[in-house]
């Protein structure tokens, strides 16, 4: 395998890893605050369909996103009410907004645009386009570096860009802020931060908004940056691979990134049986690769590969004391 | 403390959770374009108007019950069984083998074989991610969930590689033989001179499912391994108290579960003569809105399988005069599960406050 191949597969693993980091930190924050949310998959398709819907209609992308973000905060809160609100079972919760989605999605879209469930497909401003960095072209000619620089880090649309900054971000937040501590608390010990005067339902909530968001933005990059507008049922699981990435992170930021860029990976090489065959030698069944993620978090979580323990008081609706 | 009777707790909520989901589902259509009264004209002609109806519509309430019942004796122990569609695509495939591997001189043989064999696969499929909770406590959702993507995988590379005949592009394994065709409601109602449509694909294995929810009463309600599910899944430091191990109460309670969904290959698969990709059609998270929506009872779950079995058929039949897709029981299947489930709080707080006030006159609820 030459140099350009790889770069090729890790240009694919960079885009395809984007929408798992945004969903994977959705889930993140979430659960960091004691919410357990596998609706991830669900806010990922409503963003992707009301985002590709939108930008076709008012031909503008940043519209679409904005119309993306609300459909995923919607059913977020949807999915607060039942959980924090209501107190009910937030796995049974996640449950059904992935089926509300995934059938509001295509009944919508028929209704909107006839075309069996898909939007049409996007061009020109109702897309994200590739950016590229300055001095790509410049630089391309030079060996490695300059073909990593030109090939592998320019070339992506800005929500790329934007995703890896949010790991950062979300580190920075979860980490080194009051409001990050907080959360964390109330993901391991809500009674305690009850008593010391912070509001556990509205934590509570602002993390599941802040999940919402980060979900917006995974399916608005799949529909209108990853591909051109929407099709049916196209989150394809990945909300579920983001949650196999979060518990192989050990719900921590860096983690994630490192569990989403090897996810991405895995879903790089499915796309490319041919490089996997000349490195291996071996005849690699493409369902083996795309069965990975899946296999590695069943072996992750048997304990076999270090301890994955989530939050203490993860799937607790909070009961404030009367 | 409970403020409600029993009956208000068995019926009255889930079925105003039902007239919720309903309404909304209703609200939905018009936004569509379509009188939601008209729609439901359609639906009950389509699914229950003719034989032909009623046989797809039973059909489909073979699959839900069979994929209820394994929802629900993990509710009894408390446990959350996404994984029903993948032991299922498992059971599938047991049954598959086994009708392939023989040439079956009659359907009486091949029956029971099949049953055993998707009952078996199925359960193993369920024993694995049991086994992680129980013994290295990693979350059983999480992994049932992981293990629907793997069996998915699974299918399709057996199929693809091993199973589908040669020279065939179609990833589905060769017809199963004249030995293993089971009896059609058509057969079955002929014999007693009562006209049946023959291209419905209802079959014998509805009263097999029958039977499973009898038997499945038995279990949780008359043996004393159904007492310790529900012990179990009542309190676990109780039922640790009284010596119940929890370890095997997880393990029992998934493999009765997984072997219920494996079953229902008999209906799905067995009944279809052939295995072919995605037999389980979704089937195996119907299951969790039937079993929610039963409050986990043989009875309830029959109920609910039966009004699923009719929205698909009528469903269906939407989608063939009306052009609305046939994702709109996915929405359904949602809204049954989000008020039925994650919502009962909504309707049962403000119902427990009235109960109260009917109660004690003059005194404000709770």
């Amino acid at each position: 395998m030459d140099f350009l191949t790889l770069l090729q597969v890790l240009d694919t693993t960079v885009r395809l890893a984007t929408p798992l980091l945004f969903a994977c930190l959705a889930g993140l924050v979430c659960e960091r605050a004691g919410i357990f949310d596998i609706g991830l998959e669900g806010k990922m398709l409503a963003s992707a369909f009301f985002s590709a819907a939108v930008a076709a209609i008012s031909g503008s992308v940043w519209i679409g996103l904005l119309a993306g973000v609300t459909a995923s905060m919607a059913l977020a809160g949807v999915h607060g009410l039942a959980s924090i609100t209501f107190r009910g079972n937030q796995l049974i919760s996640g449950v059904a907004i992935n089926f509300l989605a995934s059938g509001l999605t295509v009944l919508i879209a028929q209704d909107w645009f006839g075309q069996g469930g898909r939007t049409p497909s996007l061009s020109g401003g109702a897309r994200f386009n590739e950016i590229k960095l300055p001095f790509a072209d410049l630089l391309s000619g030079l060996p490695y570096i300059g073909q990593s620089y030109a090939e592998l880090f320019s070339g992506h649309s800005i929500l790329v860009y934007v995703g890896f900054l949010t790991v950062p971000l979300t580190w920075w937040v979860i980490f080194r802020t009051r409001f990050g501590l907080r959360l964390r608390a109330a993901g391991e010990n809500p009674e305690a931060v009850d008593t010391a005067g912070v509001n556990v339902i509205r934590l509570r909530y602002t993390a599941i908004a802040i999940c919402g968001l980060l979900c917006g933005l995974a399916g608005v990059y799949l529909a209108t940056g990853l591909q051109a507008g929407f099709v049916k049922e196209m989150s394809s699981g990945r909300g579920f691979i983001a949650l196999a990435a979060l518990i192989f992170a050990k719900w921590r930021p860096w983690y994630a990134l490192f569990s989403c860029l090897l996810f991405g990976f895995f879903q790089a090489l499915s796309f490319r049986p041919d490089v996997v065959k000349a490195v291996t030698s071996l005849d690699v069944p493409g369902q083996l690769l795309d069965a990975l993620p899946y296999i590695l978090t069943v072996v992750i979580l048997a304990g076999f590969v270090g301890k994955a323990i989530p939050p203490r008081a993860g799937g607790e609706p909070y009961v404030k004391e009367n | 403390m409970t403020v409600l009777p029993k009956w208000a707790d068995a019926i009255l909520i889930p079925l105003l959770s039902i007239l919720i989901s309903f309404v909304i589902s209703g609200l939905v259509i018009l936004y569509l374009g379509l009188n939601p009264f008209e729609a439901l004209r359609l639906m009950v002609t389509g699914a229950l108007g003719s034989s032909y109806g009623w046989g797809y519509t039973l059909y489909y309430t073979t699959n839900f019950i069979f994929t209820g019942l394994c929802a629900a004796i993990a509710f009894h122990a408390r446990l959350f069984n996404i994984g029903g569609e993948g032991q299922a695509t498992l059971g599938g495939l047991g049954a598959a083998l086994v009708c392939l591997a023989i040439p079956w001189p009659h359907w009486t043989l091949a029956l029971p074989a099949a049953l055993i064999g998707g009952a078996l696969f199925g359960a193993a499929w369920a024993f694995i991610p049991a086994w992680l909770q129980a013994r290295r406590g990693s979350h059983i959702v999480i992994t049932t969930i992981m293990f629907n993507y793997i069996a998915a995988a699974l299918m399709v590379y057996l199929l693809v590689e091993f199973l589908k005949p040669e020279g065939s592009m179609d990833p589905a394994t060769r017809r199963f033989g004249p030995g293993a065709e089971l009896p059609l409601f058509s057969d079955i109602f002929g014999l007693v001179g009562i006209p049946f449509s023959s291209s419905a694909p209802a079959n014998i294995s509805f009263f097999i499912a029958l039977l499973a929810c009898l038997l499945f009463w038995l279990l949780v309600w008359r043996t004393r391994l159904g007492y310790e599910i529900r012990a179990y899944g009542h309190s676990e430091t109780a039922a640790g108290y009284a010596g119940i191990s929890p370890a095997r109460m997880i393990i029992v309670a998934m493999i009765v579960s997984g072997a219920l969904a494996g079953c229902m290959a008999i209906n799905s698969v067995m009944a279809t003569e052939r295995l072919v990709l995605n037999s389980v059609e979704g089937a195996g998270f119907i299951g969790l809105a039937v079993a929610l929506m039963g409050r986990s009872h043989p009875v309830g779950v029959i109920l609910a399988a039966l009004l699923f079995g009719f929205l698909y058929q009528g469903g269906g039949e939407l989608a063939l005069w009306a052009n609305i897709p046939r994702e709109l029981i996915i929405l359904i299947q949602g809204l049954v599960i989000l008020f039925t489930g994650a919502l009962d709080n909504m309707v049962r707080m403000p119902l427990e406050r009235i109960f109260l006030m009917i109660r004690r006159p003059g005194r404000q609820g709770a």
